[in-house]
């Protein structure tokens, strides 16, 4: 059988006396893609770049196609966007690209790429006189350019403006289409939920959830609405059926959880009515993979 | 949208298109960089044009031109291998370049040879650019020019591994400006301009152990004397290059 993208048993790495990764283990399918999300601090970069072979693990087993990161033939065969800098600030970013394929047996053409990515006008500017998300898109094609079958992407959007995010968003969803496989890391939820087939969660250097984003999300339905702070939700709850739960979260925004049919949406409308609360964005939804998260990670700011 | 082919591919190029691409783009930054040309061609010429043209220093007998150019020869090997590699190194590692290299089938190995190409093939100009404007002064060299090759491959190694060191652990702008400095006081009292008989007899045997002193030294014995390769300046550049080629393997850090 083929050996997964990744497969990482039990990782440790230290740095000094803290433990920023404590016994992960997780598993990247082939042709997948998968998304590592966390909060800052979470451990996300370290385990990425265990991976590509910058650092080294403390213990725990990880193997990279079935390979040890560390093996040279990897780096053929393995795509990395890092999370920042990495080109020389005074080269041409077409002239970065043609050196990137230079490296590559079989590399993509770097003008088709730099077109791909909205990047031809900018050919000859040197990469510092680039804007921020420029930047992220010339990392994203150094990642791409060797054609490779297994990519690490660290936080490819993070900074980038809608435009240049969905266009990032296309390329992830090409890669896949071609059965290259995908690892990136990430604080948008929405990017996870849309682009990836499987999400790790992971907070203090391990995995708190795992599973396809419909199965982290759960089939279960909320009503929600928002209206003035500071209602008293005493009444409602009396009125709803048993086993229904209402709260306010954050402040203004109120969200029903029980059995959403009908009857609940008739009792919230009616207490509404009574209490003389005009209700705006009421909408009955599945939770969201970012309440799955503040849930497992906490609402505290770190 | 123009569409890619992103089906899987994988492959390293040969090593040595891999490296000459690698070579390329270090000389193209090495002669794009303002500073880096004041540094090893502006200045360099200048010293060479005014030292040979105004008695300012006494360099004893003959043409002026024959005490200088050697010198100005030395001075543009340090100036390349040392001053300009450890600078453009230094910075290198703090934009993540060496990381993300590292991250490509370019081996380290591949790199570091690619980074000793480019330096030589910076040395090939300068000496053009030097010995042409010598001879134009009126240089008449002794001695064959096969018997300063040794010295100034030896004198690039030396310098390269001091460069590299201080690239490989120091902060870049440490780096900058600690070569920039040493820079400076090898010009100074490495027998560069300043006869290395004008310092006191107490330091002159300290002095002559600096690369700088063993280069111009040597490159004076064989342009000016017409001597064979000098055993002497050649084994303490081999000393240097081995020294500080070996610390610099054990303590480059890439990140």
């Amino acid at each position: 059988m083929e050996s997964p993208a990744v497969e990482i048993i039990d990782l440790v790495k230290r740095y000094g006396r803290s433990t920023a990764i404590d016994g992960l283990s997780l598993s990247a399918t082939r042709g997948a893609v998968t998304a590592i999300l966390g909060p800052n601090g979470a451990g996300k970069t370290s385990t990425v770049e265990i991976c590509e072979g910058f650092r080294r693990a403390d213990g725990g087993i990880v193997k990279v196609l079935g390979l040890d990161p560390s093996r040279p033939e990897l780096r053929a065969r393995v795509g990395v966007m890092l999370q920042a800098g990495g080109v020389p600030p005074a080269m041409r970013c077409g002239e970065w690209l043609r050196l990137m394929s230079r490296f590559h047996a079989h590399p993509l053409d770097p003008a088709a790429l730099l077109e791909r990515l909205g990047l031809t006008g900018h050919a000859r500017t040197p990469y510092r006189r680039l804007s921020g998300g420029q930047q992220q898109r010339v990392s994203l094609a150094s990642a791409v350019i060797g054609r490779p079958e297994l990519v690490f992407l660290d936080e490819p959007t993070a900074g980038l403006d809608p435009q240049a995010r969905h266009a990032c968003w296309e390329l992830v969803g090409d890669l896949r289409a071609c059965g290259v496989s995908v690892v990136l890391t990430t604080h948008h939820m929405d990017e996870a939920e849309k682009l990836s087939d499987r999400v790790v969660i992971i907070d203090h250097g391990k995995v708190v959830a795992e599973g396809t984003p419909s199965s982290l999300t759960g089939a279960e339905r909320q009503l929600r609405f928002r209206a003035r702070p500071g209602l008293t939700l005493d009444e409602l709850l009396t009125a709803l059926p048993a086993g229904s739960a209402a709260k306010e979260s954050p402040s203004g925004h109120y969200i029903i959880e029980g059995q959403v049919g009908p009857e609940l949406l008739a009792t919230v409308t009616a207490w509404c009515a009574a209490e003389g609360v005009t209700a705006d964005d009421l909408s009955i939804e599945r939770r969201t993979l970012e309440d799955v998260f503040l849930e497992l990670t906490g609402r505290e700011l770190r | 949208m123009t569409t890619l082919d992103l089906t899987p591919a994988p492959g390293a190029a040969p090593l040595p298109r891999m490296v000459l691409a690698q070579t390329g783009a270090e000389i193209r930054a090495m002669l794009r960089n303002g500073e880096q040309l004041l540094l090893t061609m502006i200045i360099p010429v200048l010293l060479l044009v005014g030292f040979s043209a105004a008695p300012l220093v006494d360099v004893g007998g003959g043409p002026r031109v024959n005490f200088i150019a050697p010198g100005v020869l030395a001075l543009a090997v340090m100036s390349t291998a040392f001053t300009g590699q450890a600078i453009a190194t230094g910075f290198e590692r703090r934009y993540g370049v060496l990381k993300r290299l590292g991250a490509t089938p370019l081996s380290r190995t591949g790199l570091m040879l690619a980074k000793t190409l480019a330096v030589v093939a910076v040395e090939v100009i300068q000496v053009a650019v030097i010995s042409g404007v010598a001879l134009a002064l009126g240089w008449r060299p002794a001695g064959s020019p096969l018997a300063a090759l040794p010295l100034i491959l030896l004198g690039t190694a030396a310098f390269s591994g001091l460069g590299l060191l201080m690239a490989g652990t120091l902060r870049a702008e440490a780096t900058l400006a600690g070569a920039n400095l040493v820079y400076l006081v090898l010009l100074g009292c490495g027998g560069v301009i300043f006869p290395m008989s004008k310092f006191p007899d107490s330091v002159q045997p300290v002095l002559e152990l600096l690369p700088i002193s063993a280069l111009t030294g040597g490159l004076r014995s064989v342009l000016t004397e017409g001597a064979g390769l000098p055993v002497a300046a050649a084994a303490i550049l081999a000393g240097w290059a081995a020294v500080s080629l070996l610390i610099t393997s054990r303590t480059f850090r890439w990140e």
